[in-house]
């Protein structure tokens, strides 16, 4: 009885088992991503076939009333927005988490660790309507109109700091101890340390954080909405209000018939291009020297 | 990249919903069930008419959803709901389509309370939204860069306003570009220097309860119920159902519910202007 049950779940079928399963899932979630861009592309079809490709970056302007499907000002705002925030909060994450790990007593850490945690975690909306009443009525005193691309990039910038600084904490925290007490024994200072040893040891979860920060500042929507003032302008200024992708779509989509209701999966197409060229060139610029 | 995931996947959800409820007659009579979909200025009231409406009728269901008066439409003529909501009258690309009035809305030009301009003529409001005018001092007030507020492509709202005001969407200069009236109506709460048109009545509605704008009258009538019930108001509109074919059964009881004085109260409440039959 025993022998036959444990032949039964013997290792090599128990690992066969495993091995669909796992397949299972991965097959799921990259057929999910599929199937995505398959309904996207679908979906878009009708606006590239009737207006074309070359329409959305030659138009005047973004008037589907009028039949103008210009979207290159939106793609410009959200890579201003997006690459503001994470050369905002890039520095400002890992100062914090170095901070954290490194110079704060512990129950500072502890509490600021917190902190990061619940500022991670507030919806989005929350932050949108935070800056709708707090921060786009202080722009405006300062220079108006107020709704801006520097409101999109302060609301993303704090947005996307708590991934940025606890991925770098954790990455710091699993930097091995034996290093740090080989590069103490040598007598370095803790900053030496730091710079020399715990960076360099820790620089692919830095860099996922990044990647990761970025990604969630491409796709936020509805915070972005509510601040940017969502005019179709290539910004001039800090201070121009601007209109991202994202946002486009979440105002005009439940209002949008034939083709610019297409027109607006082309720019969930085009917003899918741009975070693939980004996780790619993103792999492509750290080959070999922080994944391998 | 999450956010953009989840609006797809939920839009393919909708999707198959939408195909799902394609299949099902929609004038059957022994339906228990209304979808009405379409302008967001009605969705509200249309809500409760439609919790008031469950209760008289028990084992009805009505379903509200919201996309906008052209939804409205395209889903009245496409059978996808049983009935359309507008914020406008029937155009005359919309001769296939019956529509009833239930009540009437009106248009209003709103600005934030300590903003000390009283009135705007038509000429300056048209001005402001073309960015010939740029400054507040230029129509009688502080010396402050005007906040021009439009609504974004779709909008019923839009439609009418441009119309009135015989522009087109290309000609204006805005600063800010909202979705819905809420929306509208918290940029210009935080605003002072900040112009804006929405729905009398969801202005109204957020004044009583205390939120900093006023509205201005047009052409020199003040924007408030009593105008719009005497038709004095020059930017009106019909609040209107649309349904593909003359409405009858479930349907029929329901838009003549709608219009009945028992709703009277609901529609006073969002500061629509009733229509009886």
């Amino acid at each position: 009885m025993i022998w036959s049950r444990s032949t039964f779940l013997s290792p090599s079928h128990r690992d066969r088992l495993l091995v669909w399963t796992l397949r299972g899932a991965a097959g799921i979630a990259g057929l999910i991503l599929l199937f995505i861009v398959a309904f996207l592309i679908l979906e878009a079809l009708p606006a590239l076939r009737t207006l074309g490709l070359i329409r959305f970056v030659t138009d005047p302007s973004w008037h589907p009333g009028e039949e103008f499907y210009l979207m290159l000002p939106m793609m410009w705002g959200t890579l201003f927005a997006t690459l503001g925030a994470v050369v905002l909060a890039t520095p400002l994450g890992l100062l914090s988490a170095l901070f954290c790990r490194w110079y704060a007593p512990k129950p500072i850490a502890r509490t600021y660790r917190r902190f990061i945690e619940l500022l991670g975690g507030i919806p989005s909306v929350v932050y949108g309507f935070w800056g709708l009443v707090v921060l786009v009525p202080m722009i405006s005193r300062l220079h108006p109109p107020g709704p801006s691309l520097l409101a999109g990039i302060v609301i993303l910038t704090i947005m996307i700091l708590p991934t940025i600084a606890l991925l770098a904490d954790a990455s710091l925290a699993k930097v091995p101890q034996e290093y740090i007490r080989g590069a103490a024994a040598l007598g370095l200072g803790r900053w030496a340390i730091i710079r020399g040893v715990v960076i360099p040891a820790a620089k692919s979860g830095l860099f996922t954080g990044v990647i990761l920060g970025t990604g969630r500042a491409i796709g936020e929507t509805m915070a972005v909405l509510m601040v940017c003032g969502n005019v179709v302008q290539t910004p001039q200024s800090l201070f121009d209000p601007i209109r991202t992708l994202t946002a486009n779509i979440a105002l005009e989509m439940a209002y949008a018939l034939g083709d610019h209701r297409s027109a607006l999966f082309v720019s969930g197409l085009v917003l899918v291009g741009m975070i693939l060229t980004l996780v790619s060139s993103a792999e492509w610029i750290s080959r070999g020297r922080i994944y391998g | 990249m999450s956010p953009v995931t989840l609006q797809i996947l939920t839009l393919t959800g909708l999707i198959l919903v939408g195909a799902g409820c394609q299949e099902s007659p929609t004038t059957h009579h022994s339906k228990r069930k209304l979808v009405i979909t379409g302008s967001s200025t009605v969705a509200p009231l249309m809500a409760e008419i439609g919790k008031r409406f469950e209760i008289l009728q028990s084992g009805v269901r009505i379903d509200v959803q919201t996309g906008g008066s052209s939804r409205g439409i395209a889903d009245a003529r496409q059978g996808l709901a049983d009935i359309g909501m507008t914020s406008r009258a029937l155009t005359s690309d919309e001769t296939d389509l019956h529509g009833t009035a239930i009540a009437r809305d009106g248009i209003g030009v709103i600005i934030h309370t300590s903003n000390v301009v009283s009135a705007l003529d038509d000429g300056q409001i048209a001005d402001i939204y073309t960015g010939r005018i740029t400054n507040w001092n230029a129509v009688g007030g502080a010396d402050a860069l005007i906040v021009v507020v439009n609504k974004a492509e779709g909008r019923a709202t839009l439609e009418l306003f441009l119309k009135y005001l015989n522009l087109i969407n290309t000609e204006i200069q805005a600063h800010v570009i909202i979705g819905d009236n809420e929306q509208g109506i918290k940029t210009v709460a935080g605003n002072p220097n900040a112009i804006a048109y929405v729905s009398i009545g969801t202005a109204e509605y957020d004044a009583r309860r205390e939120a900093p704008i006023k509205l201005l009258p047009l052409g020199n009538v003040p924007a408030t119920l009593e105008t719009l019930r005497t038709g004095t108001f020059p930017l009106t509109r019909p609040l209107t159902l649309v349904t593909k074919t003359p409405p009858s059964g479930l349907i029929k009881t329901f838009i003549d519910f709608a219009r009945s004085p028992d709703v009277h109260d609901l529609v006073t409440q969002h500061f629509f202007v009733p229509i009886s039959s």
